[in-house]
């Protein structure tokens, strides 16, 4: 098929406590045909010290990155939010470090670095990957893979083609959930305000699952949905396209 | 929310929040927003007012075709005008001058509102009217007039049922936003009589029936007014025109009747050229009320003999702003046109409501603005920049295009770097620096964390104290697997060997 070699980028949090989003990331791109490594001194993209306003901690995290990445054509992650922070962020952590050799390494890498959903539709060209997954889901845009990754309608044109699937509309999709990082814990009630509200509007799908691009945003509305015994299963758009008929998630 | 007995019996809303009246000494944002959560009436009046609000300026927006080139052009000229501001103020106080203004210029709060209240004093009156201007909210004009026995009356509606009701704003375009009608007519029933004519015995809360006191409430102090105060929208530097768009025509008979006219400009307000103001027309409406046009805009440059003011004074005020211009990244918050998109789309504004921000500017725009023109030397300035989840719904409808969720980020840096490292917060992302700097310590606490998940299994932890404890408090975690990836990505490559 199409025989592309695919640095997988696994993110932190993905590879601590949900192993099985990238393993689900590994298995899709090997099915439609891609090699996949795993270059194994990457960590993280960053975010997380950037956002909480500790830019000189992220910054040799983005010369960790370029050098973990510089020698590959295609870097997939499957998170909206880490492609997010790497597109949106490491230029301008590397315009502060002043150092004009990470500046150009961070131009020649980010335009190689894609969501899952955005690899798969935008340089594979499908968006029927072969899944199998007879469930009725809601899917949650997150604000990141919305807003900064930009990755538009591309997983819902991934989960139109999932087979069996039931798709229902999330009322207030666009509206985020409150994890914010540590927005979270410097502002727990707000947080929680509007992860509660949040986590209604998916009980008021009547789904069994809710699935989005991002696992860190999941864990926040499925805390409270786990919290209230709710019944709805949280996954990641990956875990989704992974499942077949033959090895169903 | 504390309650005053009326005549009637019945309790009617005080100030919604315990704010001082301007504001000093606001605790931070997360305190202020914990009790405006749990202010259920505002929280219902905010999330009817801003959805109804988001859904008129999405479809006024979505009928314009070329909305993002419009978008961008009202960025570039603003962006024009702040990498030359020093020119296009000269040029702006040369035409208003030409046409017979009077240009004051103020470096910051207390000398503007001493050149204005020298100006009424000077004039011999004790009462000013007002038109809506967040300029002279910011600098609390309106106090620095009352201290000196001067009261400034508020014509626009909803600015007066904050200043009725001994409030303070929480919007930007609509001041009253927390209040509902049913309030609002306790506010004019209790309060309208003690300083001029009192609403009528028989009023409702019908929209129609409210509006109407007000007029009439209005009408003798427009009427009798000799000096009027004003912000400007806009001030145009190649015409010396001033611009105020309004929705009500409170702001039409501030500008013509009385004899004196006495303008807060703050100085980023300028614009280049006659032309930009087409741009900034077609954005500003759609973008604040949702309306294609809004009903009432006024312009004048200077005196005209026989026809509205005699007496024309603007006020140029800095007051931080050139602060924020020093700042290469931060000065893009000074494009803001005050229109509240940003504020409307925000839900984190929609829940806290206005005052919890602790200034006149609340909300995302609040959030970077204050910080920059007032420093982080409070709390609750230190804490607006950590007041979002940084969801970007702000940055997509702000009409010129400032890049909020940026900013929030830079400023926190500044925040960080100001605060120092040698603290509970600083010590743990250190830690967390060094665990990523080489993923080997990853892989070493990554064994930690797959053994936490072994002895927790499917069990919640146990309750914590502190800021995790309030996560944890409303949320379960999720269960820790048994390897992580890079385990299970290393026993298939050595089963593949």
């Amino acid at each position: 098929m199409t025989g592309k070699t695919v640095a997988l980028f696994a993110a932190c949090y993905n590879d601590t406590v949900w192993p099985g989003t990238p393993i689900s990331t590994v298995k899709v791109l090997e099915r439609l045909g891609c090699r996949v490594v795993f270059p194994r001194k990457q960590t993280c993209c960053g975010q997380i010290f950037t956002n909480t306003g500790y830019a000189a901690e992220a910054i040799p995290l983005v010369r960790g990155f370029v050098e973990t990445f510089a020698s590959f054509d295609y870097v997939v992650a499957p998170s909206g939010s880490c492609v997010g922070a790497v597109r949106e962020q490491h230029h301008q952590l590397a315009e502060r470090s002043g150092d004009s050799g990470l500046i150009r390494e961070v131009e020649a890498v980010v335009p190689r670095v894609y969501d899952i959903s955005e690899f798969l539709v935008d340089v594979l060209g499908v968006t029927d990957v072969g899944a199998y997954f007879p469930h009725r889901v809601t899917y949650h845009p997150t604000c990141h893979s919305l807003r900064v990754a930009h990755v538009g309608d591309k997983p819902l044109q991934l989960l139109r083609g999932v087979r069996g699937i039931t798709i229902v509309d999330l009322p207030n999709a666009t509206e985020c959930c409150g994890f914010g990082g540590t927005f979270s814990v410097k502002n727990p009630d707000m947080s929680i305000s509007m992860a509660s509200d949040k986590a209604r509007h998916v009980r008021e799908t009547g789904a069994e699952v809710l699935v989005a691009g991002d696992n860190m945003c999941l864990m926040n509305i499925g805390g409270v949905l786990k919290r209230q015994r709710a019944g709805v299963r949280i996954m990641h758009l990956a875990e989704i396209l992974a499942s077949t008929e033959e090895d169903p998630a | 929310m504390s309650a005053v007995p009326t005549s009637a019996g019945m309790p009617v809303p005080g100030p919604v929040q315990e704010t001082t009246p301007t504001f000093v000494g606001m605790p931070k944002f997360p305190y202020a927003a914990r009790s405006a959560l749990r202010n259920t009436q505002q929280r219902r009046n905010l999330a009817h007012a801003t959805e109804v609000i988001r859904a008129k300026r999405a479809k006024v927006v979505a009928e314009v075709p070329r909305w993002e080139e419009l978008r961008q052009a009202g960025a570039d000229a603003k962006d024009e005008l702040l990498g030359h501001l020093a020119d296009y103020l000269v040029q702006a106080e040369e035409a208003l001058t030409r046409g017979g203004a009077v240009v004051h210029w103020a470096r910051d709060a207390a000398e503007a509102n001493q050149i204005v209240v020298d100006l009424v004093k000077a004039i011999g009156t004790d009462e000013v009217v007002k038109v809506k201007s967040m300029a002279t909210q910011e600098i609390e004009l309106n106090e620095a007039l009352e201290a000196e026995g001067i009261h400034a009356w508020e014509t626009d509606l909803a600015e007066l049922i904050v200043q009725l009701g001994h409030d303070r704003p929480s919007h930007i375009l609509v001041p009253a936003i927390h209040r509902n009608r049913s309030e609002i007519r306790e506010i004019f029933r209790r309060e309208m009589g003690l300083v001029g004519r009192p609403a009528p015995d028989d009023l409702t809360d019908e929209p129609r029936r409210l509006a109407e006191a007000a007029r009439l409430h209005l009408r003798e102090k427009f009427l009798r007014a000799k000096v009027a105060i004003s912000g400007a929208n806009f001030l145009v530097a190649e015409t010396g025109t001033l611009v105020v768009v309004e929705s009500e025509g409170n702001g039409r008979m501030c500008l013509t009747l009385p004899e004196t006219l006495i303008s807060v400009v703050g100085i980023e307000k300028v614009l280049p050229t006659w032309q930009d103001l087409g741009t900034f027309l077609q954005l500003l409406p759609r973008s604040s009320t949702g309306e294609r046009m809004n009903p009432y805009t006024s312009m004048w440059s200077g005196v005209h003999e026989g026809d509205g003011p005699q007496n024309v004074h603007v006020v140029l005020i800095d007051n931080g702003r050139t602060h924020v211009l020093a700042d290469p990244v931060g000065r893009e918050a000074l494009r803001c046109i005050r229109c509240s998109a940003c504020l409307n789309t925000c839900p984190v504004y929609e829940r806290a409501g206005g005052h919890a921000y602790g200034s006149v500017y609340p909300g995302p725009i609040g959030s970077i603005l204050n910080p920059q023109l007032r420093g982080t030397a409070s709390d609750v300035d230190r804490s607006l920049p950590f007041a979002s989840t940084l969801c970007g719904a702000c940055f997509e409808a702000c009409p010129m295009r400032i890049d909020i969720p940026k900013l929030l980020v830079h400023l926190r840096a500044k925040v960080v770097d100001a605060k120092g490292r040698n603290n509970a917060e600083g010590r743990a992302m250190a830690a967390g620096a060094w665990l990523f700097a080489d993923a080997r310590r990853l892989e070493r606490a990554q064994k930690g964390s797959v053994l936490a998940g072994k002895v927790l299994g499917n069990r919640q932890p146990p309750p914590l104290p502190g800021a995790m404890g309030m996560w944890l408090g409303a949320r379960d975690i999720p269960d820790l697997p048994a390897q992580t990836f890079r385990q299970w990505w290393d026993a298939r490559e050595g089963g593949r060997s």
